[in-house]
């Protein structure tokens, strides 16, 4: 307990402190001045950081909802009884086990604007006419392709928390409701969902938090370009930090990304409470 | 009438599940398929047009290069570096929060599930909320670029989560079965070593495993506190290499596989353990 509160906690603490500081990243050149909630009115009003704070929530709303969205498909597919369920089960895990880094290596390389096998495939089949520049553009559509390959990577997790849920739900369950005569749609909203519940929101939580937090795929991806294109808050406090050397700048970036990822934590945990935990 | 209608649904209803089937397996099977022979092709075959998706030329030469090679070296202290890192790190964290779990799960207190929040709060910690004031204590105590700061760096995200998993599996483990140890006058450590040890075993291979991959997984702080062969880790060797060799994707390729390896081996071999231990926690909510 000690030892994780001394190794988190305390940093913590300093770095709110040092966030009221001008503090350069070598301290011997320059003393640290005191400035008060200057870091953090500049953040408020500098666009190109608040830029990041909307890339931030643009790619975590896209990778929770893509998560979960192929998290219960899969799962939902994976519970019926097939021939080779067992293989395909195991399949599912392999892109989890990938590591990040290779995963972010793999896909620049498959989106290649040259000689990418995504271009080369979609042009064979006709349903593009030019090679593209998938990571090229300045606008949302980057963004969005660094989602993709985040979510093929990591959407399997979802998929092995949901079917561990639906495993759950006593077969006679179905078997009464068929007699009833309720049709597959009400099934689904009246016994599979309520079933994979507290998975969902477990996963739920899981991805808010590695979304809100992310940096290593869109720094081994894009490097947050083209142009700030696809540039998070953790990004720009990397930059600050060890790009400008501006250390207490870096702190405010770095606690405002604290403050997000808690708002959204407590309302998750006021909400699983209102609820009830049984869910 | 109603029996043919009846096994036309079933039909269509496997035909709709082994489509889906099908589509799933391409998904997942195609980037791995294309990352393996990206690392085994010719460079001409990977930059033909129109593309050859079946190369013409396969040689092992990228392999070779990456264990024997010149290019390679810094590859090879960097898997040297990655093991030892995880090693470290998991069996640190290993020992701190299978006490940890063991006193929150056995213990009566007040602020236990405080505690637990707390843990689960550290998880929410993004890395460069700390960083920056770890990186000016790790130079104090001159730990910055060495496997021993990076492993110390690791406990403190892989100790909490551990801890978590451990918990899940400690507390189906039933009291009576101390209680009695307990009357017959062993001690906590010898009822630890002896009932709780042996009973906890799929927990135990699935924190260490979790433990073991999420540590050879981790870019973020391998990057800003490592930077030579003597500490940065295969993520970090990669990202570097990509940076200077930006030409040869095969290369990069060849470095993923063997990045990409072990943890696949160890998932797919205890996959299991590793199910068991992702879900132990969130399906009792």
């Amino acid at each position: 307990m000690l030892v994780v509160a001394g190794i988190v906690g305390f940093p913590f603490i300093k770095t709110i402190y040092t966030s009221l500081f001008n503090a350069p990243l070598i301290a011997y050149t320059r003393k640290a001045e005191w400035v008060g909630f200057e870091n953090f009115i500049y953040a408020f009003i500098n666009p190109s950081f608040m830029g990041g704070v909307f890339h931030t929530i643009y790619f975590s709303l896209l990778s929770i909802s893509l998560n979960i969205l192929l998290g219960v498909l899969t799962a939902m597919l994976l519970n019926q009884k097939f021939f080779g369920r067992a293989f395909v089960r195991t399949l599912v895990i392999l892109p989890w086990a990938l590591p990040t880094v290779v995963n972010a290596v793999l896909w620049r390389w498959i989106y290649n604007p040259t000689y990418g096998a995504l271009n080369a495939l979609l042009t064979q089949l006709h349903i593009i006419q030019n090679y593209r520049d998938w990571l090229g553009s300045a606008g949302l559509s980057t963004m969005t392709m660094v989602v993709l390959a985040d979510t093929w990577k990591n959407y399997p997790l979802v998929t092995i928390l949901v079917l561990a849920g639906l495993q759950m739900i006593p077969k006679e369950i179905y078997e009464a409701v068929k007699v009833d005569g309720a049709n597959w749609w009400n099934t689904f909203w009246r016994i599979t969902l309520p079933g994979v519940r507290p998975a969902l929101l477990v996963a739920l939580v899981l991805k808010t938090i590695d979304g809100l937090r992310v940096f290593d795929i869109v720094y081994l991806m894009t490097a947050g370009g083209p142009a700030s294109a696809t540039k998070t808050i953790s990004f720009y406090v990397y930059q600050e930090a060890f790009g400008f050397l501006r250390l207490g700048q870096a702190s405010a970036f770095s606690v405002i990304n604290v403050t997000i990822i808690f708002v959204f934590v407590i309302f998750y945990i006021k909400f699983i409470r209102s609820e009830g935990i049984s869910g | 009438m109603r029996r043919s209608s009846y096994y036309r649904h079933k039909i269509l209803k496997l035909i709709f599940i082994y489509f889906f089937v099908i589509l799933l397996i391409a998904s997942i099977i195609a980037p791995f398929f294309w990352l393996i022979v990206s690392s085994l092709a010719s460079l001409k075959d990977l930059v033909a047009k129109p593309l050859h998706w079946i190369p013409r030329h396969l040689n092992l030469e990228r392999y070779r290069e990456i264990f024997l090679g010149q290019i390679g070296i810094s590859f090879r202290y960097a898997l040297r570096n990655s093991i030892l890192v995880a090693l470290l790190s998991t069996s640190v964290s290993f020992v701190l929060s299978l006490l940890a779990a063991y006193s929150l799960s056995r213990f009566p207190g007040k602020y236990r599930s405080n505690i637990l929040y707390v843990m689960l709060a550290t998880y929410m910690m993004p890395p460069v909320a700390i960083l920056l004031s770890l990186y000016i204590m790790l130079r104090q105590i001159h730990l910055v670029n060495t496997i021993w700061g990076l492993s110390i760096v690791y406990c403190s995200f892989l100790t909490p989560f551990l801890t978590w998993i451990l918990k899940g599996f400690i507390d189906t483990i039933p009291k009576e079965i101390e209680e009695a140890a307990t009357i017959d006058g062993a001690n906590r450590i010898l009822i630890l070593l002896r009932i709780v040890i042996p009973v906890a075993i799929p927990g135990i291979i699935a924190a260490v495993l979790l433990g073991v991959l999420m540590s050879w997984d981790e870019f973020f702080y391998a990057l800003i506190f490592t930077s030579t062969n003597k500490a940065i880790t295969l993520p970090v060797a990669i990202a570097q290499f990509t940076k200077r060799h930006s030409i040869d994707y095969g290369m990069m390729a060849a470095g993923g596989v063997v990045a990409a390896l072990p943890p696949i081996i160890l998932a797919v071999l205890l996959q299991r353990y590793l199910i068991q231990g992702l879900t132990s926690g969130s399906v009792k909510g």
